[in-house]
């Protein structure tokens, strides 16, 4: 895979991270789950992901992104 | 008697303390203003995330934000999230590792610098200026409201409003005055982790007695069903939307945050944060607006004029620990002050204050000035606070959407060759003057097609005019930069990172 397809892939993830830090197929739910409506669990979880997304993203290319060859 | 005695010892005694550390790290600050702003840009890991933190941990977020979740159900915990957890920390990297590494190349203290230089433009890097510290004002004004009222919760108005407000104004100038950033940012790294502490005990404490998790859950879905469900009332897609995109944005131009993007020692430090900030975020925001939720659940009235937090804490803690509590809230909304004031007293001085009034300023004597300039600034939000002008979200609010004005003019600069300075111009002035005019002038209802629209409101069907604002902004930029020709002085290359 080209740096290019790569680049547009780290976009698209990115975009689907901001896209479902809110549930919205939840959107009116109440359910609640070990305390917490289950929207709150998926938002968590959906955090802690960004997270582990976040950190493969400044292994593999972060300074590519600015193309910077040695940070 | 004996209880407001606690309170006020232990809130003194908390501020006294930030104060001496704050003093510790002043003896090894020199008077140069690399060192003195940016702490000689040697900033590690922890205090890096933990001062950008510190600084988000501002009265907007740790009474407002709680507050909010008490009169309208949990959702702003996913607002917080979206803008901070995630839309900031992609911004982090967009906008802050490139500042950093230009800043580290030119040895840029500020933004206005930055783009002054860029655009080979005083008038530009004074603009830029002056209207950051026009945001920041409100800002400040924010943090003494949110002072003012947690002391108003918290001793159930015996310590009065203007009381609180004028003790966190005497105590950011006189920290500011005698710390700079590295003090800035050591006190800031213990209050980061002392209130992510509280808030957590905070959390046992009220749980333990209410039956735990499910019990705090069931009492407000007892008495605000609407609350657990996810949307609704003051939750509209739009809402949540256009308050998480502009504040994300805004953000990035806060004075004291975009500052913070040259503060790094190294790109790890950049990583390292990036990284933890969705954790970070959530370790601290669902605690503090749970605890704003099943205050509703639990029927605790909140009197006029007070926060939420404090009179939940005051309900099932002891004093000393609400009291404990409410000190490191109110000493983290002083240091997120003294960034910020340290943060606008560089901007006056360096980017208004020498260039037009005395280039040939001495650097001690720019120093006073700085100080002085932060005095004045704080007395002149101490009074404007002390009116009252709106809720802490909403002055939040304002100020968030003046900077995100900002936000997409400077990106466009920073990644493409052909911005202009007329360009710049256009879309920076073009879109402070749309929301300037959404401030401040009352909105007028006129008829669309049958309709009643509010022109001049602050939101159009749900959606922020900061939005329009930022679209507009960046349509001009485009625009004009296409339709305009760079002049000599404009050197695009000074952003080039590629082959460094």
């Amino acid at each position: 895979m080209g740096y290019r397809m790569l680049d547009i892939l780290w976009i698209a993830v990115f975009a689907i991270l901001v896209a479902f830090a809110v549930p919205w197929f939840l959107w009116g739910d109440s359910t609640v789950v070990a305390g917490l409506p289950v929207w709150l669990w998926w938002h968590i979880g959906w955090m802690v992901l960004a997270s582990i997304v976040f950190w493969v993203f400044t292994n593999r290319a972060w300074d590519r992104g600015m193309g910077v060859t040695n940070g | 008697m004996a209880e407001l005695a606690i309170q006020a010892g232990v809130v003194l005694g908390y501020l006294l303390v930030a104060l001496i550390v704050g003093v510790v790290a002043y003896r090894v600050t020199t008077n140069a203003a690399e060192d003195y702003y940016l702490a000689g840009r040697s900033i590690g890991t922890v205090v890096l995330l933990f001062t950008t933190f510190a600084t988000l941990l501002s009265a907007f977020t740790f009474f407002g934000g709680p507050n909010v979740a008490y009169a309208a159900g949990p959702e702003w915990i996913l607002v917080m999230g979206v803008m901070d957890g995630v839309l900031f920390a992609i911004l982090w990297y967009v906008l802050g590792y490139k500042q950093w590494l230009v800043g580290r190349k030119h040895g840029y203290v500020t933004l206005g610098e930055m783009l002054g230089d860029r655009f080979g433009s005083t008038r530009l890097r004074g603009t830029v200026a002056a209207i950051s510290l026009l945001w920041l004002f409100p800002y400040v004004m924010l943090q003494q409201m949110g002072a003012g009222e947690a002391l108003v919760g918290l001793t159930n108005g015996a310590i009065p409003y203007w009381a609180g407000a004028a003790l966190i104004t005497l105590f950011m100038i006189l920290y500011v005055t005698v710390a700079g950033m590295r003090g800035v940012a050591w006190t800031d790294t213990i209050q980061g982790l002392f209130m992510l502490s509280v808030i957590w005990i905070a959390v046992v404490w009220v749980l333990s007695s209410v039956g735990g998790l499910s019990g705090a859950t069931s009492a407000v879905a007892a008495s605000n069903p609407e609350f657990l469900s996810l949307g609704g009332g003051l939750y509209t897609p739009a809402y949540i939307i256009s308050t998480a995109v502009v504040i994300a944005f805004g953000v990035t131009m806060f004075p004291q945050i975009n500052q913070r993007f040259f503060v790094a020692k190294s790109d790890r430090v950049l990583k390292r944060s990036f990284a933890l900030w969705p954790v970070l975020v959530i370790l601290l925001f669902v605690p503090a607006f749970l605890l704003g939720t099943w205050a509703a659940g639990l029927g605790i009235s909140v009197p006029e004029g007070a926060n939420v937090l404090p009179v939940l804490l005051n309900e099932y803690t002891p004093a000393w620990f609400a009291a404990l509590v409410i000190a490191g809230a109110i000493a983290a909304m002083m240091s997120s002050s003294d960034s910020m004031l340290l943060s606008g007293s560089s901007y006056f001085t360096r980017d208004l204050y020498r260039p037009f009034i005395e280039p040939a300023v001495s650097e001690s004597r720019e120093a006073t000035i700085a100080r002085v300039g932060v005095a004045v600034f704080a007395i002149g939000a101490f009074f404007a606070s002390l009116t009252r002008p709106g809720t802490l979200i909403e002055i939040g609010n304002t100020a968030f959407g003046g900077y995100a004005q900002l936000a997409l003019p400077v990106m466009l600069a920073l990644y493409w060759d052909g911005v202009t300075k007329s360009g710049m111009f256009a879309g920076i002035l073009g879109s402070q003057g749309l929301y300037l005019t959404h401030v401040f002038v009352p909105s007028v209802p006129i008829e669309v097609a049958g309709t009643t629209v509010s022109l001049f409101a602050r939101t159009y069907v749900g959606w922020d005019v900061a939005l329009a604002g930022m679209a507009l902004g960046l349509l001009l930029t485009v625009a004009v930069s296409t339709a305009t020709t760079a002049t000599a002085a404009e050197r695009p290359d000074r952003f080039a990172t590629g082959a460094d």
